[in-house]
């Protein structure tokens, strides 16, 4: 027996890593901009993204999503209300949704062609933690916080909210009954990711949707080449 | 699992090895609890070349790039993404996001006509370095 030592120098999620550049490349082509919603379950997600997709669906803008959780298929048929072709990925089990999942369940979507979406939003398995690790090739990564949730959830969760693009608060509407300190939300957000734009939302009165939509197509028309 | 996959693939260049040690760069940032990750590895590496290996991690903190003070600074914590001497607040993290394989330690059966093939798939192995 001979013990020698071999230098790997690998990252941990490689794999997951190069499927995901093949996405990025793959939406690139499509011209569709991708958006990977992140959260802990019971933020809003769904009632969110259900009328940022209602709403630009009226604006004539075409898209669709992808939702991941571990069973059930309730948030697909919300979401499809919005009138978005919707598909569900249950991950039985799994905390997280990866890029070989996204590609999947893409390659066999009958009801859409990723080159005639504008938008692709991915809905991740409600989970703070492991999420931040799977990159899915999105061009932005949301962070989402309810007013329900704690001003410090940014504190406790540095990676997620570091990894994030764009950060969104839910639920303003009930903001003052729930004690929400939005100086505080404001404030852990910007220390953990400083200069992030952060959108102050309600998915039921539609405050702050105008901003936020106003984002989306900024987005687009700057990375469109 | 994927450490485990990562390893067992890479042990393709050394048949009949076992692995003694597995030794991780995990940066701050990075979304890995230890406790977990050893309690997992330990179920993972169940009936394969790494059953029974010790799984070493190294933490790295979060090292950021200030601007003002021209210089990298490194972060005593992950609370806050500012610069801890000038309180400026930092885009350029150049450290901390690691979720890397560094080294494995192997036991390795000895045959003498296998010598140049192993070496050359290690040479091969080193050269994949990221980052």
């Amino acid at each position: 027996m001979t013990t020698r030592i071999v230098e790997l120098r690998r990252g941990i999620l490689k794999k997951n890593d190069e499927l995901a550049a093949g996405l990025r490349q793959r939406y690139a082509v499509a011209g569709a901009l991708v958006l990977n919603l992140v959260s802990s379950p019971g933020t809003g997600k769904t009632a969110f993204l259900q009328r940022t997709l209602r709403e630009l669906l009226a604006r004539g803008f075409k898209a669709a999503a992808l939702v991941g959780d571990l069973e059930t298929d309730n948030d697909a048929r919300r979401l499809a209300a919005s009138g978005a072709p919707v598909r569900q990925i249950n991950t039985h089990g799994i905390c997280h949704l990866d890029a070989e999942m996204i590609g999947r369940h893409l390659d066999d979507w009958q009801a859409v062609n990723l080159a005639d979406l504008d938008y692709l939003f991915i809905e991740n398995v409600g989970n703070l933690v492991c999420p931040s690790s799977y990159d899915l090739g999105e061009k932005i990564r949301v962070a989402l916080l309810s007013v329900t949730e704690g001003e410090d959830k940014p504190l406790k969760y540095p990676t997620l909210f570091n990894s994030a693009d764009a950060a969104v608060i839910t639920k303003m509407d009930i903001a003052e009954p729930c004690g929400f300190d939005r100086d505080a939300a404001l404030r852990n957000v910007n220390q953990i990711r400083p200069g992030i734009r952060i959108f102050e939302t309600s998915a039921k009165t539609g405050a702050g949707m105008e901003e936020w939509l106003a984002y989306l197509v900024g987005e687009r028309l700057a990375r469109a080449v | 699992m994927s450490i485990v996959e990562s390893v067992t693939e890479s042990l393709e260049a050394y048949p009949g090895a076992t692995v003694i040690e597995v030794r991780l760069r995990i940066g701050a940032l990075a979304a890995v609890e230890e406790e977990s990750l050893q309690f997992c590895f330990g179920m993972a590496s169940e009936g394969t070349a790494l059953q029974g290996a010790r799984l070493v991690v190294n933490r790295l903190p979060v090292r950021l790039y200030c601007v003002p003070c021209n210089q990298e600074v490194e972060l005593p914590g992950v609370q806050s993404m500012h610069c801890p001497l000038c309180n400026a607040p930092a885009f350029d993290i150049r450290q901390g996001r690691e979720m890397e394989i560094e080294a494995i330690e192997i036991d390795e059966i000895d045959e003498v006509e296998t010598g140049g093939g192993e070496a050359g798939a290690l040479t091969a192995k080193t050269g994949e370095g990221e980052e």
